[in-house]
């Protein structure tokens, strides 16, 4: 009993830390499936996590906050997509510069704002995301086996945390069975086509950069406010390549998607919890190793000697209409 | 025929995006309630006032010459190789093994030991994503992402457990011997009789670094090698049909290019903190890139951009000094820098090609040609 409490712990902060990633992962994949990369997920998440603590620090409520944290990042996504796809510029060089951009600026307005060496105050009460107890958790909480589960693992989780799940099947569903999805994930393979159909290449491209925009800033949004009270600098603390990462991993599908980050948000809760490691496979696992385990799995995906990546065929590939 | 003339391309263009980036900077640092213009003569009399200022502006170019160029060789083959990061911790591994075990009896050998051996770490960090990008289609940008956090993982697992000295409770190697530490620029000039400041960490290694622009200067427009790797990057398809081999072509010009990230540690780490500390690098692989497109990947553009950054890094730390401006707004420089040179190169272009068509255009019947 005690080691299944402990697992239950475990994959509670699994889900905890998956949360951010799963949504930023979400992100990154409509962005690529219509054919933008996007390497600056990192920086909108870092800004989106920044102006939301900043204005429910302010305003008092986390919702506005949220609010304040998605205009940020589509702020971002706008410029990506004015440098990516109006200017035809260099994809990765725009998300390069985004990710300064967010790591700067962040840490220029919040000293400017709250002078308190680059983070904002601490979130209480209306300005955080509080957990959610789902219905009969307090009454189940005592039944044997089921109990814990319901109550520590499935209930107790901020509201961000449901919307990352039901976003899994509701972003399969828009890709996969409406014809926007069809559309999206022709022009990431085929822009010319979708062209030739008398369908706008520029704006499917803004759309799918503007919910890229929008998820991020939900992701960061949960940094702050709901994983922790309040923005610190760099927070975002690579978070948003590991999305990527879980993204070449998941092979730029959605299911997938979630299972890779949940697999890398376990990495994560393992990482805090080597006596767990230990006692499991009975020898100590560097903190190191299991930081760097994402990396190194992604780098072996990407290599094709388990299964190979093939990202979408236009991706990265500004349009020109006419040559 | 080229729209525009030569010394638009070259001057003019990288000329009005760094104006623009500077507006930009200027509004945000009024933004932040401070005053642009006290903040800039701030910065000149902080980075370039005084001999200490141009010590540590020149120490901070050297660190960026190296990465600059770094991704400048790599541009030329049409790698992106953000990497730089990665590639120069490994560097400084190496610098620091070299330093470490090996009982150098002067500082010029251990100089000429350690640069070899920062070059031999950060290529072999290079030679993978370069080995999958040419042998396996893995693309390159993400796999030298992820191989930055891979050596960071890998850095702090060798200091905290294995380089570590006995009893030390920081995450760092032992100080080096006395014997490889480098002379500063103060040691160097002080024999000709000018007098630099002592405390500033600009050193020997400045002097490598502008050869290894020269040397990169040679390579890519002297040599075959460098013809190779222009042509690859214009295009692959044609060098290919040329005989070329592209696999060839990208495992060197990476190894070339993790070379010279590497080769960034005998100045950060040999010549100013005189053992290997984690998060060594801080940064400047990254201003790399910014560096690399600021010079349009020419070594001398690479030069040039290295010093203005080394400016920046100098100035914003006495602006963290003496204002309440946080350091963090060279960041923001670097960002706009980084997208105005590089991703929004066709919004300042675009125009000024439309300027210099119409220039073209007007009737001026004498100085036709046949």
């Amino acid at each position: 009993m005690d080691m299944y409490l402990t697992l239950i712990q475990l994959l509670d902060s699994t889900v905890r830390l998956a949360t951010p990633l799963l949504l930023a992962c979400l992100a990154g994949l409509f962005s690529e499936r219509a054919g933008i990369f996007d390497i600056g997920l990192e920086g909108k998440m870092l800004a989106a996590a920044f102006f939301s603590a900043a204005v429910a620090a302010l305003t008092g409520s986390v919702w506005v906050g949220l609010l304040a944290g998605i205009a940020a990042s589509l702020a971002l996504s706008a410029i990506h997509g004015i440098a990516s796809i109006t200017f035809r510029g260099n994809q990765l060089i725009s998300g390069v510069a985004i990710n300064f951009l967010a790591a700067g600026m962040t840490v220029l307005i919040a000293q400017a704002w709250f002078r308190q060496g680059g983070r904002t105050p601490s979130l209480i009460g209306n300005a955080r995301f509080e957990p959610v107890t789902l219905p009969f958790a307090e009454a189940l909480q005592n039944v044997p086996f089921i109990g814990p589960l319901y109550y520590e693992l499935i209930s107790g989780h901020s509201v961000l945390v449901y919307m990352a799940f039901a976003a899994v099947p509701l972003t399969w569903w828009i890709l996969f069975r409406t014809r926007f999805g069809l559309r999206l994930r022709a022009v990431g393979e085929n822009p010319a086509a979708v062209d030739t159909a008398g369908v706008s290449v520029v704006g499917l491209r803004f759309a799918a950069v503007a919910i890229c925009g929008v998820l991020c800033g939900v992701a960061g949004a949960y940094l702050s406010t709901a994983l922790q009270a309040g923005f610190v600098k760099d927070m975002a603390a690579g978070r948003g390549f590991i999305a990527l990462a879980a993204l070449i991993f998941a092979k730029w599908r959605p299911w997938h998607a979630l299972y890779a980050t949940l697999l890398f948000g376990l990495f994560g809760a393992l990482e805090t919890r080597p006596d767990v490691i230990e006692s499991l496979i009975g020898m100590k696992v560097q903190g190191q190793l299991l930081a760097a385990l994402p990396y190194v799995m992604t780098v072996i995906i990407l290599a094709g000697f388990v299964g190979k990546a093939i990202p979408p065929r236009a991706g990265g590939e500004p349009y020109v209409k006419e040559r | 025929m080229d729209v525009m003339p030569k010394w638009a391309e070259v001057i003019l263009v990288p000329l009005i995006s760094l104006l623009l980036a500077a507006v930009l900077s200027a509004l945000v640092i009024l933004a932040i309630g401070e005053d642009p213009v006290a903040a800039v003569k701030l910065m000149v009399n902080g980075a370039l006032g005084s001999s200490y200022g141009w010590g540590y502006t020149l120490y901070y170019a050297t660190n960026f010459m190296f990465t600059g160029l770094a991704v400048a060789v790599a541009f030329h083959a049409r790698l992106f190789n953000i990497g730089g990061e990665g590639q120069a911790a490994l560097g400084g591994l190496g610098v620091a093994l070299a330093c470490l075990y090996i009982p150098w009896p002067h500082w010029s050998l251990a100089l000429i030991g350690a640069t070899v051996a920062a070059g031999l770490f950060g290529a072999a960090w290079a030679a993978i994503p370069g080995w999958l990008q040419a042998r396996r289609g893995s693309h390159i940008v993400i796999t030298t992402i992820m191989f930055n956090f891979i050596a960071a993982s890998l850095l702090n697992y060798v200091l905290v457990n294995m380089l570590r000295p006995q009893g030390s409770m920081d995450p760092a190697t032992a100080r080096f011997p006395e014997a490889v530490n480098l002379p500063t620029l103060h040691d160097l000039l002080a024999p000709i009789g000018i007098s630099f400041s002592k405390a500033a960490p600009a050193n020997v290694s400045l002097l490598v670094a502008v050869a290894a622009c020269v040397l990169i200067w040679l390579l890519i427009w002297r040599t075959r090698l460098g013809y190779e790797i222009r042509s690859y990057g214009h295009s692959e398809s044609a060098a290919r049909y040329a005989g070329m081999p592209p696999t060839r072509i990208i495992m060197i010009t990476m190894l070339i290019s993790g070379g010279l990230a590497g080769m960034m540690a005998i100045n950060n780490v040999m010549g100013e903190a005189e053992r290997l500390v984690l998060n060594s690098v801080e940064g400047a692989g990254f201003i790399g890139i910014a560096v690399a497109l600021m010079g349009r990947s020419h070594p001398f553009g690479v030069f040039i951009a290295a010093i203005l950054f080394g400016f920046l890094y100098q100035g914003g730390a006495e602006l963290a000094l003496w204002t309440t401006i946080p350091r963090d707004l060279i960041v923001v420089i670097q960002a706009l820098v980084i997208l105005f040179t590089g991703a929004l190169d066709n919004m300042v272009r675009m125009p000024l090609e439309r300027v210099f068509l119409s220039l073209r255009r007007a009737p001026k019947p004498e100085r036709k040609e046949v």
